[in-house]
């Protein structure tokens, strides 16, 4: 018997062992054959720390929201998808009809607003992309607390393959309910002023969009954290998920905290969701699938239920995601390597799981919990 | 006071059946089934039929009015139910026909492009034969909001025996008019649709009105003769012991026999609908032993068919990387065998399937519940990625999948199933093969091995105390719940001649756990009745193809939460599921 149970570890450890040796050999030969030169290799970090950081603001809505219920909110990527989807709505009139950008003067006071500083002033997209911000916020808190309210309060105490199934028939409905009530097509985001080109940081060059992803996203995480470790909400937050139960008795309206916790998870969705559009322009029904699996990979990976944990994981992952095909599976001699960038982070899933399966930061999840 | 206003069940059903209608006229559903007639019939002067679409918007409005209206004593409508059930329709109604207003001055179709004016003309009841002034428009749509509601509230005071006779007998009348058009085609196809035409059927599709009555009459005849006890059933419990078994056993060679001769009376069409509730069937079955059994929720289930799609494919397909060995081969030793292509492809991809579903499950052995759904939703996205990315092209050939599999023979007759007859000839292999899994799953429910599945699922901890080897059990479970889905996959393979990664996204994994989910889980009749449910009704039901996935969702949202057992539950399963100190279902 426990010779047997040894055997599957030592088969786990053997398969992670092969695919870290694979990634070592990868990377040893893309370094020794010098693909890439040193600036390419600058972009991709920079890319991956900008995609990085909104996989970072997904991934704290699953690990607030596991944290509190222990389940995973698998609908989540469709609470981001709300957001960004509905927002396209709002920035086609913002940023392209003449009515909102001083051509026109049908709206005396803001056209003539926008008129008098001109379509590109920073105050005006500012102005411009905080509207945005809160339409998007507040479709993803909408969607988020109808979810909570319909799908989740009833099956509160039921056994947990129950709320996990709930919640992927709640994703796959929303998923088509966006293809079927804003259309299947994938939409073209305006384009911004001002977020279009490149500048530099620190003698680093960076394209504008990104920039003002990293500096939003590390606002909004600044926020969260003040949020939960200084304010009564955070406070009883974390009472609720030490213990419901304890906490009910403290006299902490649980119901209320977990709508709570959903509307903060929401909000950064949306707000990842409007920061996402921004930097890819597109916007789809199922755009919120893949970003959904992997910012929950990167809330796993950096230990789920921790909130600093779902930040790095978000930022790890994506970088790893970004400089990986290039890094190591070219190096392996496979082709049109950019393809396997999805495998690439579901191995690492794989690989966490095994070798450390309460995460980077995380000690919280014992092997009851996994 | 505001607050005790919005908690009166009038306002509060009357508002959620109206932004439900809304919310299905937005998303195009409303619309879509706007040309399907269900019921025809001469009224006011002029043929006018009810489409299916319209029947949701008046199902609406009689839900308000039924939710709204509270219970009474037994067989009487409670002193105020006719009120609220009249006022829930009322309110329903004017969100439909604020809705309505909006729409046709606001062009709503910048954000929504389903919010035409039709879907406007149809949630108003206005527009075509019913065109006038719009004062006039608003008041009939209040009169029959309320109407309706009204209707609702006098069904939920109905006596429950009225209730239990006359639910079916709606039932069916909904059912043949929704699928009138294939009855049709059926009928058709065996040269006697004329004989139904004009009374039952009508010309376009639809139920004629003499037929509906007459159906709705032989629905409540049969509802009355069961309370009786005139039931097949109770008429068998009735017989002696040698009698009951050989009547038994007639009725199941009568089945079996029906079953053998249905795809000639379908026809290709509904065969080849067949065969694909078939397949999903299958592999129904074989998750149904990982997740019903096991109780080990596996998101990734697509990646074994298509492991078992691929082996088969790269076995008997023209064009695949291994074709010139195989024809070596098979010019070698054809004189030694009966069976070849098709026939030895399938215990290679069930062997291959069963294999890759032990790999993948050793490193999952530790996972639980929601990890363990997400790592095997992560696997089956891997599979899917090599499938389809260049590295693996010169032998899985990447987006274009492979074609040109080599079609299956019937053994011993060397007949190929391909050709006009391709589909009635597959639907044997594939009865076949459900049957078999039929088998194969209910032994091992019986077996020790199913005894131990059913012990991790229900706490592994225990089970492990009480001495069962986890580690053996739980590989069982994936290596025969994926050989399942190897055979299926062989089977898709040559039913399709071709394959493509795209098939075996996601969603096929989805739409298998939601029919083991409607059908109850580790229920095997269950697992039959949901893919003819999830699978064979969106098939039949054209325009319901866009809404399926919408559908999917809803419904498995809505199972869990009212019916977490599933249609048809497994007994022991249904007692897992119910919360503790939540009564069980009565049926």
């Amino acid at each position: 018997m426990r010779l047997k149970t040894d055997l599957t570890t030592l088969a786990m450890w053997a398969i992670g062992g092969v695919i870290l040796l694979a990634i070592v050999i990868g990377s040893v030969a893309t370094l020794r054959a010098g693909g890439l030169s040193a600036r390419a290799w600058r972009d991709l970090v920079v890319f991956g720390l900008a995609q990085g950081s909104l996989y970072a603001l997904i991934a704290l809505g699953y690990t607030l929201v596991y944290g509190i219920l222990r389940m995973i909110n698998f609908a989540h990527g469709e609470v981001f998808t709300a957001g960004a989807f509905t927002a396209y709505f709002a920035a086609v009139p913002l940023f392209s009809s003449p009515r909102f950008n001083g051509r026109a003067g049908e709206l005396p006071l803001v056209g003539g607003l926008v008129a008098a500083l001109g379509p590109e002033h920073p105050v005006i997209v500012g102005v411009k992309l905080l509207l945005l911000l809160a339409v998007s916020m507040g479709a993803s808190v909408t969607v988020a607390v109808l979810l909570e309210r319909i799908a989740y309060r009833p099956l509160r105490r039921a056994p947990r393959l129950v709320p996990l199934i709930t919640a992927i028939g709640a994703s796959i409905f929303l998923q088509y309910t966006f293809a079927g009530l804003y259309g299947s097509n994938p939409q073209t985001y305006p384009d911004v002023p001002l977020l279009a080109g490149k500048t530099t940081v620190l003698g680093v060059e960076i394209l504008r969009a990104q920039l003002l992803v990293i500096v939003a996203a590390a606002l909004l995480m600044a926020v969260l954290v003040f949020l939960v470790q200084y304010t009564r909400t955070g406070q009883a937050m974390r009472a609720v998920s030490e213990d419901k139960d304890t906490a009910a008795l403290m006299g902490i309206d649980v119901d209320a905290v977990i709508v709570r916790t959903f509307i903060v998870g929401g909000a950064l969705a949306g707000a990842a969701g409007l920061l996402y559009a921004l930097l890819n322009k597109q916007v789809h029904f199922y755009m919120g699938f893949q970003p959904g699996l992997k910012a929950f990979t990167a809330a796993v990976l950096g230990g789920i239920g921790n909130v600093p944990g779902a930040m790095l994981g978000g930022l790890f992952l994506r970088l790893f995601e970004s400089v990986g095909p290039s890094l190591f599976l070219q190096g392996l001699k496979i082709p049109a390597a950019y393809q396997l960038k999805d495998a690439i982070a579901f191995t690492m899933l794989v690989l966490i799981l095994i070798f450390r399966p309460t995460g980077i930061l995380g000690e919280r999840l014992g092997a009851k919990r996994a | 006071m505001s607050r005790s206003l919005l908690q009166h069940p009038s306002l509060r059903s009357g508002l959620i059946a109206g932004l439900v209608t809304v919310f299905l006229g937005l998303v195009g559903f409303l619309s879509a089934f706007q040309d399907d007639a269900l019921l025809v019939g001469h009224l006011l002067g002029a043929n006018r039929s009810l489409t299916l679409g319209t029947a949701v918007v008046l199902a609406a409005l009689i839900w308000a009015g039924a939710r709204a209206a509270p219970a009474g004593r037994p067989g009487w409508p409670a002193p105020r139910g006719p009120l609220y059930g009249a006022l829930a329709g009322l309110v329903a109604a004017l969100v439909l026909a604020a809705f309505a207003r909006l729409g046709r001055s606001v062009d709503l179709r910048a954000i929504f492009p389903k919010a035409s004016p039709e879907l406007y003309d149809m949630v108003a009841f206005s527009g075509g034969a019913f065109a006038g002034e719009a004062g006039w428009e608003l008041l009939r749509l209040l009169i029959l909001g309320a109407a309706m509601g009204l209707l609702g509230a006098l069904w939920q005071g109905l006596a429950p025996r009225s209730r239990r006779l006359a639910t079916p007998a709606i039932l069916l009348v909904l059912g043949l008019g929704v699928f009138a058009e294939q009855f049709l085609l059926v009928l058709a196809h065996n040269g006697i649709a004329e004989h139904f035409r004009g009374w039952l059927f009508l010309k376009g599709g639809g139920l004629a009105a003499p037929g509906a009555i007459l159906v709705a009459v032989l629905a409540v005849a049969a509802g009355l003769a069961a309370e009786r006890g005139w039931t097949p059933r109770q008429a068998l419990a009735r017989q002696a012991p040698a009698r009951r078994r050989a009547i038994l056993s007639l009725g199941w060679t009568l089945a079996l026999a029906l079953t053998l001769v249905l795809p000639w009376l379908l026809g290709s069409y509904h065969s080849d609908v067949l065969d694909t509730v078939g397949l999903y069937a299958l592999m129904g079955l074989g998750l149904n032993i990982v997740v019903g059994f096991a109780g080990m929720l596996d998101l990734g289930y697509v990646a074994f068919f298509a492991l078992g799609a691929y082996t088969a494919a790269v076995l008997t397909s023209k064009e695949s990387f291994l074709a010139p060995c195989i024809r070596l081969v098979e010019g070698v030793c054809a004189e030694h065998m009966p069976l070849t292509g098709f026939w030895v492809a399938v215990p290679a991809a069930v062997l291959v399937a069963g294999l890759g579903g032990v790999l993948l499950g050793i490193p999952v052995l530790k996972m639980r519940g929601d990890y363990l759904a997400i790592i095997t939703l992560g696997f089956g996205e891997i599979i899917r990625i090599l499938a389809q990315s260049d590295w693996l092209r010169p032998y899985l050939g990447g987006s274009q999948g492979i074609a040109g599999i080599a079609p299956a023979t019937i053994p011993f007759s060397g007949i190929a199933v391909a050709g006009l007859r391709k589909p009635q000839l597959l639907f044997y292999l594939i009865l076949a093969a459900c049957l078999l899994a039929v088998f194969i799953a209910r032994r091992l429910r019986d077996s020790r091995l199913g005894r131990a599945w059913m012990a991790i699922r229900e706490d592994e901890d225990v089970a492990e105390a009480m001495g069962i080897h986890l580690v053996m059990t739980k590989l069982m479970a994936f290596g025969t719940g994926a050989a399942l889905a190897g055979l299926a996959g062989t089977l898709f393979g040559v039913k399709l001649t071709t394959i493509y990664p795209h098939s075996f996204a996601l969603l096929v994994s989805i739409n298998i756990l939601a029919l083991i989910i409607v059908g109850g889980m580790g229920s095997i009749a269950g697992v039959m009745v949901g893919a003819l449910v999830l699978v064979g009704l969106p098939e039949l039901l054209r325009d319901f193809q866009d809404f399926r996935w919408m559908a999917f969702g809803a419904v498995l949202v809505w199972m869990m939460l009212n019916r977490p057992e599933g249609l048809l539950p497994d007994a022991e399963r249904r007692r897992e599921l119910r919360p503790e100190g939540a009564p069980a279902a009565a049926d």
